[in-house]
């Protein structure tokens, strides 16, 4: 699937709940969920700073395409994580870098998922186009 | 006769009266600032609807207004605390302003390369980072200098989050220069034993230095009594407003102590050669004041003094006697700070929850509290944690309020699980 099409399925998901309780369930679910960062990279130089959970982000390409693992200590941090996880792992450099983000402010959790809330976000989604700016070519 | 009566009380805070994610707010965030009451509101709008003016330098009507409602609200702070005089007050921008003003000025006065300071263990960022920098500045220290503790000496705790005397006493022995202290320690809740503490210190000679940011609004300060040398505290955290906050010293002190900040208001004479510098407190106020909130910070004071203190202080540790019950209950529930004296505030863990997830979904359910480690991060790492969920009370917190957040704590560490 494109970035597009799994952007939307995700949108499509969320937007099955009204009640915000339920999008939570869904991020802690996804929180659960997240493919786990093997145990070697959970270290400093993998955290990515700006939350009030830490959170740690492997990257490794694999036939030209970008593979995700993550952890961190709080599951609502995880399932952000494992949010941007789903769009962009196994997506290639170039698709990554050229991605639309406007699809968070569709999934309704809109209040929490704001760059000016301190959980860090932005510095995720940051460091992912990162990866992809190193790993692109 | 008793006038304090919780409904009329939470009338004077409009804030309080509103709903958040369609839910009535529970504000429980009063350690990191309190809210306001009608009248001190009032009070910085009067000023600025009918009275504003620089102060100090005017010959006109309203300066001199302005000027003699200041040093009023001066004297109004002053014998709150029972300070001895008007000017053993200083006004500042707050607690961390004050701190960092003593870690210079004091410092300057009495510290020189290879002297000590202490410290506790509990201290916020505030009474710990301002005194750390000073000490590494004038001893060179660079600042990714792993071992830095040799002149920052830190008085231990227990796992209750209760100072050791005897290993303060060993410290007080090294001869520090100065001692800086929490009354209650903004993560822990712990009211430290600061007259037996400063007592101590001046067996030494050593002068006192105590943060007051979580006391004032809650317990009687008598500087005097407490025979600290100096006292400091903010008045957001007092239902004053933010910006204005307060350093009381003993005046021999602050006679001897070199200005902070230069500027205007703090000057006697200038030239380009050599400038003289205006007596105490005026040589610690450069620059124009906060004038308006010194005067919210007076109506403040004012408000506080309106209540029995007493009455205030039993039904505010009424609250957190009755909040520990209800939270006891919760599976997995820690509590972090057990200190036998404590105040204002709870401190948890939740066995297998991040304070950051819990607080994240307590606040869909309207209430405020602050998740973290609450500018002690020493303090997360001596109890190994990332953070704790804070919960911190004001006179006009209700037990209903309780109620809602034991229950909002309780749902959300089901949905965590």
């Amino acid at each position: 699937m494109t970035i597009k099409e799994i952007q939307d399925s995700i949108v499509e998901e969320f937007s099955m709940f009204d009640d915000w309780m339920d999008r939570y369930a869904m991020l802690i679910e996804m929180g659960k969920e997240c493919p786990i960062i093997d145990p070697q990279y959970r270290n400093d130089n993998y955290l990515i700073n700006g939350c009030q959970s830490r959170v740690w982000l492997h990257a490794e390409k694999r036939d030209g395409k970008i593979y995700f693992t993550a952890d961190s200590d709080a599951v609502i941090t995880k399932g952000i994580i494992n949010l941007l996880i789903k769009v962009f792992s196994g997506q290639t450099p170039a698709d990554i870098l050229a991605a639309d983000m406007s699809f968070l402010d569709e999934i309704g959790l809109k209040e929490h998922l704001s760059p000016t809330r301190s959980n860090g976000l932005l510095s995720m989604v940051k460091q992912m186009m990162l990866y992809a700016e190193v790993m692109n070519g | 006769m008793s006038n304090f009566n919780i409904n009329d009380i939470r009338k004077q805070f409009p804030v309080l009266d509103q709903q958040v994610y369609g839910k009535p707010l529970v504000y429980f965030d009063n350690a990191a600032t309190t809210q306001k009451p009608l009248c001190v509101i009032e009070r910085e709008r009067d000023y600025y609807l009918h009275e504003n003016c620089n102060i100090h330098r005017g010959v006109h009507y309203l300066s001199q207004m302005a000027t003699e409602a200041y040093e009023n609200a001066r004297k109004t702070v002053a014998q709150f605390i029972n300070a001895r005089q008007a000017q053993e007050i200083v006004f500042t921008r707050g607690t961390t302003e004050s701190l960092n003003l003593l870690a210079t000025s004091l410092g300057q006065l009495l510290v020189n390369e290879g002297d000590k300071v202490v410290v506790s263990a509990m201290e916020h960022h505030s009474n710990m980072v301002p005194w750390q920098q000073f000490l590494d500045r004038i001893n060179r220290i660079e600042a990714d200098r792993i071992n830095r503790m040799d002149n920052l000496l830190v008085i231990r705790m227990d796992k209750n989050g209760v100072l050791d005397l005897n290993h303060y006493e060993e410290l007080l022995k090294q001869r520090p220069k100065i001692v800086s202290i929490a009354h209650i320690s903004n993560t822990l809740g712990t009211v430290n034993p600061i007259k037996e503490m400063i007592a101590m210190a001046h067996k030494y000679n050593i002068p006192v230095v105590i943060d007051g940011a979580q006391s004032m609004a809650h317990q009687v300060i008598d500087v005097q009594d407490l025979d600290c040398d100096f006292y400091v505290f903010s008045g957001h955290k007092m239902y004053a407003p933010m910006g204005i906050g307060g350093l009381y010293g003993k005046m021999e002190w602050l006679e001897k102590m070199p200005p902070y900040q230069f500027g205007g208001e703090m000057v006697d004479t200038v030239s380009f050669e050599k400038t003289t510098f205006n007596k105490v407190p005026f040589k610690f106020e450069a620059g124009t004041p906060n004038v308006g909130a010194a005067l919210g910070l007076e109506t403040a004071v004012k408000f506080i003094q309106s209540f029995d203190r007493q009455e205030v202080e039993a039904y505010e540790d009424e609250l957190l006697r009755y909040a520990t019950e209800k939270l006891s209950s919760i599976e997995g529930m820690h509590f972090i700070g057990q200190a036998p004296k404590r105040n204002g505030l709870i401190s948890f863990v939740i066995d297998g929850i991040h304070p950051y997830d819990l607080g994240t979904i307590i606040d869909k359910m309207g209430v405020a509290v602050r998740t973290g480690h609450h500018c002690a991060e020493p303090v997360m790492t001596f109890f190994g944690i990332p953070g704790t969920v804070r919960a911190s009370f004001a006179m006009y917190n209700t037990k209903e309020e309780i109620d809602i957040f034991v229950k909002a704590v309780n749902r959300a560490a089901t949905m965590l699980r």
